[in-house]
């Protein structure tokens, strides 16, 4: 135990010791950025861990669950847009409300008919109806909708609350997202698992771009309200000024500083509620059961834990995580922007920092989050240099040359891979591995 | 007459780039369900494959172009095929040198394997990008069409034109002879049968002496001309652009899983049943529908049941309900 604990203590000391010389050597700007970012990162990958490492479910959606948090963002935080309700928003969700009937009543068809080809024939046909009502109701709305005002709002708005509610909300939004799927594709083996779970964040993110009514679709949705108070009124205020000159600061860059401090202490208190949970969840009875079903699920089958269940339920339980920390980026962010969320960077790499960080351990995702997310943003400065030197001697204006500077920004992909290989071949367990039982 | 003309614009517009697409797909869903046979993993890594590997072949057509070689009306990168399968083919030797044959010999569960290829994904799409950048290229030149839509016209006198490009005859006519090329090869050789033996049975494989090494690196070399050939007709057809290669994987798994993993006939029979439905559900069937209906009945609406951009939807939609009601796929893949 001591010897974990000291590791613990040792990678977090590196970490911070990173994030102090950003701060010391290059601005204390970029080391909040990479600090708070960080700690929503280590929050998303805490959500992965739970999925993988205590439960080994194989999710490849993470960015769709992002995203989903992001709307939530949207939704809860955004004036309202009253034209736009009057012109068509109680028709768009009488639409909505139709076609989720429609489905529902397919199931409830799907289960009361007798097997069979008419079986087929009837679901079919009811299908089709539904589809047309469905169509016949929601593509006028819709138009009508997106007709008010399309270069500022066409879209209905959100709810006008304080974006801290959306934070929860997103979670929420997740979790019911992950409980459909997972009442679907739980079960199937790991890699279907995989191919189905990054089907559905690709149309998630599909919905965002197109819906413009819900999202504004790819004119993206500006200006969301902040926890924070803006820049421009903290240099206003002549009490911050004279507070900030007291302290021998620059008051646009104190300002700057200020807000950044204000995002970090609000991702910490989440961050440690969610760590605190999350530990006492991975030590009690459950946790161990977990794990059981995760090492032999036969066995602990037999034993008579219900796997399926236990599955769905860290499933969205994860899933909720995510969606969390994905509202709390948009809120960051102070924007929705769809067209932004890119499997690699919000799937993939969340995924780079669990098995780095240590999967099965809540301080090894943090880990992992915090430093990942340090090399994706330290990498281009770092392989703009190595660039600089490789060109040193190289003449002015030559193809090469130019080649070589502008391919530094693609290097941070590279790193990324490289280091996912080296870590799960070297130290397979990660940075900080697993506790024994 | 309209009669005529509504197949015509099917065609157009459904059938021929259905028929294209499907044998693009069909082509990457041969390289996964190969993988899949013999390695026993689903390779992530494969979009990228196929993209690096077209980075190479557009190289080289653009150095065959710089020097004057030219095919006359057949795009060039035919010529510049046979360089970048050998070049991709080295790159996945290394890497199965490199990353998964430590794993086969710690016998590493499959899923290690899975997120290996996902280092590996980062590592050909970082590659790609650093070489050719993120944008849009384009690489063909020879004649645009087989059958000219004006020509068609005025042959016929209807009024629509029938359209087909050169690029999407010769992705359908290049599927075939590289499916029956490699049919042949397995069903017939001596190694196309020990490939199959190791994929049917690993530890019988092995006693009647088979070498898996042996097995393993040609799996790679024939994935590495498949995923090369899917990649460039892909590009030819289209354009070519990292990210699309990156997004291809989802259809591509789709066909495989619905064929069955491991089975390549399924392999082809999905990914044709992905590329109709893709298109059948996202095209705008207005104008088909106002040919063959009477006047009365003739459409307002565009007729569309999904944007084009919820493709990847139906892929979705059909991989789970293929997984749901028959979990094996249509043709039972080698997964139980």
């Amino acid at each position: 135990m001591t010897g974990q604990r000291s590791r613990i203590a040792l990678m977090f000391g590196l970490v911070a010791a990173a994030i102090i010389g950003t701060g010391v050597f290059q601005s204390w700007n970029l080391a909040l950025a990479i600090l708070n970012m960080g700690l929503v990162s280590a929050i998303m990958a805490m959500g992965v861990n739970m999925q993988w490492g205590y439960a080994g479910l194989f999710n490849v959606g993470v960015m769709g669950f992002l995203a989903l948090g992001g709307l939530a963002a949207v939704l809860v935080s955004m004036p309202p847009v009253a034209e736009a309700w009057a012109a068509g928003g109680g028709r768009a969700w009488l639409a909505l409300v139709l076609g989720a009937a429609t489905i529902a009543g397919l199931i409830w068809l799907h289960r009361r008919l007798p097997p069979g080809r008419r079986r087929w024939w009837i679901l079919a046909a009811a299908g089709v109806v539904g589809l047309i009502a469905f169509r016949a109701l929601f593509g006028p709305a819709v138009d009508a909708i997106e007709d008010v005002d399309p270069a500022v709002s066409g879209y209905l708005g959100g709810l006008g609350l304080p974006i801290l509610l959306a934070w929860p909300v997103g979670g929420v939004l997740a979790a019911g997202a992950a409980w459909l799927i997972g009442k679907t594709a739980l079960g199937l083996r790991s890699d279907y698992l995989a191919i189905a779970t990054l089907g559905i964040s690709e149309i998630i993110i599909a919905v965002l771009k197109n819906e413009d009514w819900l999202s504004r679709g790819v004119k993206n949705v500006v200006g969301l309200p902040r926890p924070a108070p803006y820049e421009v009124d903290l240099q206003a205020d002549p009490g911050f000024v004279d507070r900030a000159t007291a302290l021998g600061l620059d008051p646009v860059e104190a300002s700057s500083i200020a807000v950044k401090l204000i995002y970090a202490g609000l991702f910490a208190v989440v961050l440690i509620v969610i760590l605190i949970l999350a530990e006492r969840a991975l030590n009690s009875p459950w946790g161990r059961m977990m794990r059981a079903i995760r090492d032999n699920e036969v066995a602990a089958g037999a034993m008579g834990k219900n796997v399926k269940a236990r599955h769905l339920q860290i499933f969205v339980l994860g899933s909720a995580v995510i969606g969390l920390a994905g509202a709390m980026m948009t809120t960051l962010d102070g924007q929705l922007t769809p067209s932004s969320y890119q499997p690699l960077r919000f799937t993939f790499l969340i995924w780079v920092m669990v098995i780095v960080g240590g999967s099965g351990n809540n301080w090894g995702a943090i880990l992992g989050g915090f430093l990942i997310w340090f090399f994706w943003v330290q990498v281009e400065p770092m392989g703009r240099w190595l660039m600089d030197v490789v060109t040193a001697g190289m003449p002015e204006g030559s193809a090469l040359r130019d080649r070589l500077l502008a391919s530094a920004a693609h290097m941070r992909l590279l790193t990324m891979g490289v280091i996912l290989l080296l870590v799960l071949r070297f130290s397979p367990r990660g940075l900080i591995p697993e506790r024994p039982a | 007459m309209d009669f005529l003309n509504a197949i015509v614009a099917l065609s157009n517009f459904v059938l021929i780039p259905a028929l294209a697409y499907g044998s693009q797909l069909a082509l990457g869903a041969l390289g996964v369900t190969l993988i899949y046979g013999i390695l026993r993993f689903s390779n992530f890594a494969h979009g990228d494959t196929m993209a690096i590997g077209t980075m190479v072949a557009i190289y080289a057509t653009w150095a065959l172009q710089g020097w004057g070689v030219s095919l006359g009306p057949l795009p060039t990168a035919l010529l510049a095929l046979p360089v970048a399968i050998a070049v991709t083919a080295l790159l996945l030797l290394l890497i199965d040198r490199g990353v998964y044959r430590f794993y086969r010999g710690v016998k590493a569960v499959p899923v290690t394997f899975v997120i290996a290829s996902i280092g590996v994904m980062f590592i050909l799409n970082g590659l790609t990008r650093l070489f050719i950048g993120p944008d849009d290229q384009r690489f063909d030149d020879g004649a645009r069409f087989l059958i000219h839509p004006r020509a068609f016209r005025e042959a016929t006198g209807l009024a629509e034109g029938l359209s087909i490009r050169t690029t999407q005859a010769l992705t359908v006519v290049t599927a075939i002879l590289v499916v029956a090329a490699l049919f042949w090869f397995l069903r017939r050789t001596r190694t196309g049968k020990s490939m199959r033996a190791y994929s049917d049975n690993e530890e019988l494989a092995l006693l009647s002496g088979i070498n898996p090494e042996r097995v393993v690196a040609i799996t790679w070399i024939v994935v590495a001309g498949l995923s090369v050939i899917a990649g460039v007709l892909y590009g030819l057809d289209k354009s070519f652009k990292p990210f699309v290669y990156f997004q291809l994987l989802l259809p591509i798994f789709a066909s495989a899983i619905l064929g069955g993993l491991g089975n390549p006939v399924g392999a082809i029979a999905g990914a044709f049943i992905i590329a109709f439905s893709e298109v059948t559900v996202t095209y705008a069937w207005k104008k088909v529908l106002t040919y063959v209906l009477p006047d009365a009945l003739a459409p307002e609406g565009l007729v569309q049941f999904l944007g084009t951009d919820y493709k990847f939807a139906v892929s979705f939609i059909i991989l789970v309900l293929v997984l749901l009601i028959r979990p094996t796929g249509l043709f039972r893949g080698a997964s139980a």
